[in-house]
Formats: C-alpha cells, structure tokens, sequence
C-alpha cells in the first residue's frame, strides 16, 4: 500500500520524475497564464466600483495565494523530513522556500500597489497585510537558518521545524479578513458555491491561479534536482546520471 | 476599446502596469534563478567527478 510513498521518497526517482514533468508543467502554465493575461486585461470587463485597477486583481490574487500554498508544501514537507527522516522531504521544503518567499514579495508589492489608489495610501497595518508580511520574515528565516549551519542535517531540521511552528501563521492570513476589522476584501474565489465576481471576470482569474499553480510545480522540480544533486552527489547514481 | 484606451487603463496605468510588470519579473528571476541553481548543482558533481578521476591516475 505506501510503495508509492517509499518511491516518492527516492531521490533517483524523484530526480528522474521531475524531468519528466517539468515540460508539461511549464508548457501548461505558459497556456494559462498566457489566457489569463489576454482575458483578464483585454477582455473582462472593468469593476463598476474599481474600473481597470481592479486587474491587479489577475496577479495579486494567485501570488497571494502561491505565498500560502508553497509555505504549507515547505511545512509538510519539513515535517515529513523531521518525523520519517525521509532526505527528500528536507530537499522539498529547500526548493519551496525561496520561490514561496518571491510570490509573498510579489503579493505585498501589488497589494500595496492597489492599495494607493483604492485605500488612498501603499500600506496599513491591517490584519491581512501584516499576517503576510510576517510570512515573508518566516520565509526569510527558514533560508536564513538552513544555511546557518556548518551541517547541512542540522540545518534541515531547524529550518523544518520552525517552519512547521510557523505555519500557524497561514490560517491567520486566510481568515483574518473574518477574525478582525480589515480594509482588506474578504473572499471572493473561494466561495465556490456563490461566486462573488462575474463568469468574465472569474474565468482569467481561474486561470491564472491553475497558471501560477503549474509554475510553481516547473519551477520546484528544477530547484529539487539541483537539491537532490547537491544532497546526493557522493552516490553512484549521481555519477552515472551526471556521466550520461 | 482602443490601444491608447488599453494602455492607459481608465487612469489607472501607473498602478496596473507595474504590477503585471513585478510579476513579470518574479516569474522570470524563479526560472533563471532554478535553473542556474540547478545548473550550478551539476557543475560541483562534475568537477567532484574530475577530481576524482584525476586522484585515480
């Protein structure tokens, strides 16, 4: 029953497996993100309250949420790392850290970019805005803290462990829009069963989250090989790989 | 809607252009920024693999 779990945790496969996805996954977020952008900015329609500056909504809201979902793969995987001892899930949470990091940077600075308009200033320490803003100091410390240490294992483990800790902070972020007083708008895509936004609107909206989804996916699989190479390059397997 | 329409993008241009623009440039440090790190993992092997060959000769 877990022999795909113990397969999943070889590095040779895991290696050989993230070539083989990389092209899809990267050719499918070239397709969606390539829809989305066309239909978000030429053909939905401008917000009868926002007008056009509502369009930042087409990169803001799948960074955010990119911010979110790759904190919980590094935390997961962190974990899985710290209680199984299984080296992959440590070389994960690696490659998720800085690509989760520059998806929070990017959600912080075009939300603060619609926020002047909207809001009439770039920031306010308003719930939403400072939970993400504290995931990007976890970010930050998780790489920072891996690489503070002269034995890459003991690295590992801090690193994983505070990022377990801190993913507390994830469903602040989500629901603190509901918890406190917020500028920030509440949900609009997650309510599946009553969307809050128009088909013409939502659709590049969708796509663009699926598009970022699959970046992300192209863009992990390339850092994990190097981590894997990094991690394994005193086994036989690297050689011949690496030879071939 | 016309290109100058388009590009002004009703008076919000200064707001919407450089998000799409930081974005842009997010995914694009991801891609090379993986690959060069990738690139620089398969480098340290081969050169540990010279290495090795030449302490065998």
């Amino acid at each position: 029953m877990w022999t795909w779990f113990y397969r999943l945790a070889s590095p040779p496969y895991v290696y050989r497996v993230a070539a083989l996805w990389l092209p899809w996954l990267l050719g499918g977020a070239l397709l969606t993100i390539g829809y989305g952008l066309i239909d978000g900015l030429v053909f939905a329609p401008p917000d009868y309250q926002q007008g056009d500056a509502f369009r930042i909504i087409y990169v803001h809201a799948p960074s955010a949420w990119l911010s979110l979902f790759a904190y919980v793969t590094m935390a997961v995987a962190g974990g899985i790392g710290l209680i199984w001892r299984i080296k992959i899930g440590h070389a994960v949470a690696a490659a998720s850290a800085p690509i989760g990091a520059s998806f929070t940077l990017a959600a912080l600075v075009t939300g603060s970019l619609w926020g002047r308009p909207m809001w009439g200033t770039y920031w306010a320490w308003d719930p939403r805005l400072t939970s993400e803003l504290i995931l990007l100091f976890l970010y930050v410390g998780v790489m920072a803290l891996r690489s503070a240490f002269d034995d890459p294992n003991r690295g590992d483990r801090a690193a994983a462990l505070l990022a377990v800790v801190g993913v507390v902070n994830v469903p602040i972020i989500h629901f603190s829009v509901v918890w406190w007083n917020s500028l920030h708008q509440g949900a609009t895509v997650a309510k599946l069963g009553k969307p809050q936004m128009p088909g013409s609107m939502l659709w590049p909206l969708l796509a663009m989250l699926l598009g970022f989804m699959l970046f992300y996916g192209a863009v992990l699989c390339i850092r994990l090989r190097g981590e894997v190479l990094n991690r394994e390059r005193q086994s036989a397997w690297v050689r011949e790989a690496i030879k071939s | 809607m016309t290109t100058g329409g388009f590009w002004a993008m009703g008076g919000y241009a200064r707001f919407v252009w450089p998000c799409f623009a930081f974005v842009g440039a997010v995914l694009a440090w991801n891609l090379w920024s993986a690959r060069s790190s990738a690139a620089a993992a398969r480098s340290r092997v081969r050169r540990a693999l010279v290495m090795a060959a030449h302490d065998q000769s």
